[in-house]
């Protein structure tokens, strides 16, 4: 991570795309920097690969400016941009052997084919595909494939390369290790990284900071331990990692501390710059939830026991409250358990919780409201 | 018991499938038999001979007959051929509205029956005031080729991952290089088949080309079919011969050209 320099690689500035009324990708905001791994991460169709075909090249913003190295890249074809894009589906090219496909964008460049000999061996031997120069496409493996197609952007050295889910046809394990290969080889190449995914856990894995998107709206950024622990919005909260999150509104506050009250009891946590009434969201993450058998000062949650469900070092349990919510709470195995049916006071530690405003709905309608200031392509 | 029973069942399947091949197959080799026999008719056989080969060379209408129809064919094929790749391509890759309609009227031709495509061309060359010949013909031709064309091409291109495109241009190439690098490679089998089926189609058609012939383009099925008439003479039977020869030859390359691709690797 000691590479990522304060230089901007890549800005997306007021970007929208619209696909006649349907509004994709809504005044995306983004600055990447010289040699960061950052990942957008979302459901499907938050616009995040959309996202990634237009700084490709593939697709046009509808407005805004695309931004590489500082020039703006808006009247130019995905051949002129030096970025390389590595597909979903790997897409190499059927009726050309490993070398070929490897070396086809350096036929392209008219490079000397005595560099282009050098510079496929070594990609091959950096992605471990050494001896496969004679072997077609579909003589290999889905990993196999996945090497090469990295292999085959990499070798035109782009400033920053685009990848595209490129996990997510191999099965978990090799996923797994893939991913870890991936890191390895941006922190030893040192090239910016955008990589598209909508598995958050692949996500915290592997990035400097990670791009949360939904529904075209960048919801947050930062990096993993920050997304994680401090989501700026309930959507995040969700989406990243479990969340049990209520809907509260503030009773008292007292300084930093407030007692939030919500339809099947109350709870106190602490959070500055909320007032009196405030409608909030309080989400708690399971490994922060606790259940006593007798009533916790501050906290008035009654639930009910429902199951336990075994995660190999981790055991989740099922707390039902009145209102038939359900709350998670993990616990490590080997704690003594609370027998399903048992009737249980949920609490937490007051400053475990991230409590959030809950108009951010009607923030981002502003937010869109604002005029923009046209950039001429 | 049984044991005799699967015998015989096998020697009935065995015999079925000669029949089948008899029928397909002794008329032809009838034909061939007939071109090496010195006597002029096509019943009993005299002697062996070469002597049809050369006469056959000598007819000079026969010959300018064979020469239209191998103008007539070429043309159409390199017609259709450029012509159907592109709609094929067009269909496959873009949306408009009507590309149903569109799309289903390229195949009409196909389905249409011979004669009225005959009459109607020759009505509409009528009407134009253009006066039948070669041009007329390879028009003729292209019209009834290129939905096969089409149909060969697309269904190379139905299994075409468009992204391998994008893959192209991300790596540098322009346009016309993802084309002529990475598209027409990929879709060549299909372009090939469908070159082939134009090449047949125009080389046997009789129907069409009878009503958009004009006088000095006579092509040979029309020519064969005229003689016919008046008895089929041992030189055409040479002739046929030597087609058959060369759509032997035609077979046993696309028959190499397949494996060779196959070899390759499918799409995708």
């Amino acid at each position: 991570m000691a590479q990522v320099s304060d230089k901007v690689m890549v800005e997306l500035r007021n970007v929208d795309k619209f696909y006649g009324a349907n509004k994709v990708v809504k005044n995306l905001n983004l600055q990447i920097r010289e040699g960061e791994f950052l990942t957008m991460l979302g459901p499907s169709g938050c616009g995040k690969t959309t996202t990634l075909r237009m700084i490709a090249g593939f697709e046009a913003v509808t407005s805004g400016a695309v931004i590489i190295e500082g020039e703006d890249v808006g009247n130019k074809a995905p051949y002129q941009r030096n970025v390389n894009t590595v597909f979903q589906n790997y897409a190499l090219f059927p009726h050309m052997n490993i070398y070929d496909n490897i070396a086809f964008g350096l036929t392209e460049k008219k490079v000397k084919k005595e560099e282009i000999r050098q510079r496929v061996g070594e990609m091959l031997s950096l992605v471990q595909m050494d001896g496969y120069e004679k072997r077609m496409p579909s003589q290999l493996s889905g990993g196999q494939k996945q090497r090469v197609a990295i292999a085959r952007a990499l070798v035109n050295r782009p400033k920053v390369l685009l990848l595209d889910e490129p996990l997510g046809a191999l099965d978990l394990k090799l996923r797994k290790q893939m991913q870890v290969e991936l890191k390895h080889l941006q922190r030893q190449l040192g090239i910016t990284f955008v990589y598209v995914t909508h598995d958050q856990e692949e996500s915290l894995t592997m990035s400097d900071r990670i791009a949360v998107m939904n529904s075209g709206i960048l919801e947050q950024i930062g990096p993993p331990d920050k997304i994680y622990n401090q989501p700026a919005t309930k959507f995040v909260a969700d989406f990243i990692g479990e969340s049990n999150i209520f809907e509260a509104s503030v009773g008292s506050v007292d300084g930093d501390n407030l007692n939030v009250i919500f339809e099947t009891g109350s709870a106190e946590v602490s959070a500055a710059g909320f007032s009196h009434d405030e409608m909030v969201y309080i989400s708690v993450r399971p490994e922060k939830l606790k259940c006593s058998a007798a009533v916790v000062p501050g906290f008035n949650i009654r639930g009910t026991v429902k199951e336990h469900i075994y995660v190999g070092s981790i055991i989740k349990t099922i707390i039902e409250l009145p209102n038939g919510q359900e709350l998670k709470m993990s616990l490590l195995a080997g704690t003594p358990l609370i027998s399903p049916g048992e009737v249980v006071w949920v609490y937490w530690e007051k400053d475990s919780t991230v409590v959030l405003h809950t108009h951010e709905e009607t923030l981002y309608n502003l937010i869109e409201q604002v005029p923009k200031i046209e950039v001429s392509v | 018991m049984k044991q005799s029973n699967k015998q015989l069942t096998k020697l009935l399947a065995a015999a079925f499938v000669t029949l089948i091949y008899i029928f397909l197959y002794l008329p032809i080799a009838i034909i061939v038999f007939f071109s090496f026999n010195s006597s002029k008719l096509n019943i009993v056989f005299q002697g062996f001979t070469l002597q049809w080969y050369g006469i056959m060379l000598q007819n000079t209408d026969l010959m300018s007959a064979l020469e239209n129809t191998a103008i007539v064919a070429v043309a159409t094929v390199v017609i259709s051929v450029f012509i159907g790749t592109l709609a094929a391509i067009g269909m496959f890759r873009y949306e408009f509205r009507g590309k149903s309609i569109v799309d289903s009227f390229l195949y009409i031709p196909i389905v249409i029956p011979e004669i009225v495509m005959g009459i109607s061309l020759l009505a509409f060359y009528h009407i134009l005031n253009i006066s039948l010949g070669i041009t007329t013909l390879i028009i003729a031709h292209v019209t009834f080729s290129m939905p096969y064309v089409v149909v060969t091409v697309r269904s190379r291109i139905a299994g075409y991952d468009m992204s391998v495109e994008e893959a192209a241009m991300d790596l540098g190439a322009t346009r016309l290089h993802t084309l002529l690098r990475i598209t027409l490679p990929i879709i060549a089998p299909g372009i090939l088949a469908g070159a082939m089926l134009a090449l047949t189609l125009s080389l046997d058609d009789v129907i069409v080309s009878f009503f958009t012939t004009g006088v000095d383009s006579m092509t040979l099925p029309i020519y064969i079919f005229n003689k016919v008439k008046t008895g089929v003479s041992p030189d055409i039977n040479a002739l046929v011969t030597v087609i058959i020869l060369i759509t032997l030859l035609i077979l046993v390359f696309m028959r190499t050209f397949e494996a060779k691709t196959s070899k390759k690797g499918q799409v995708g």
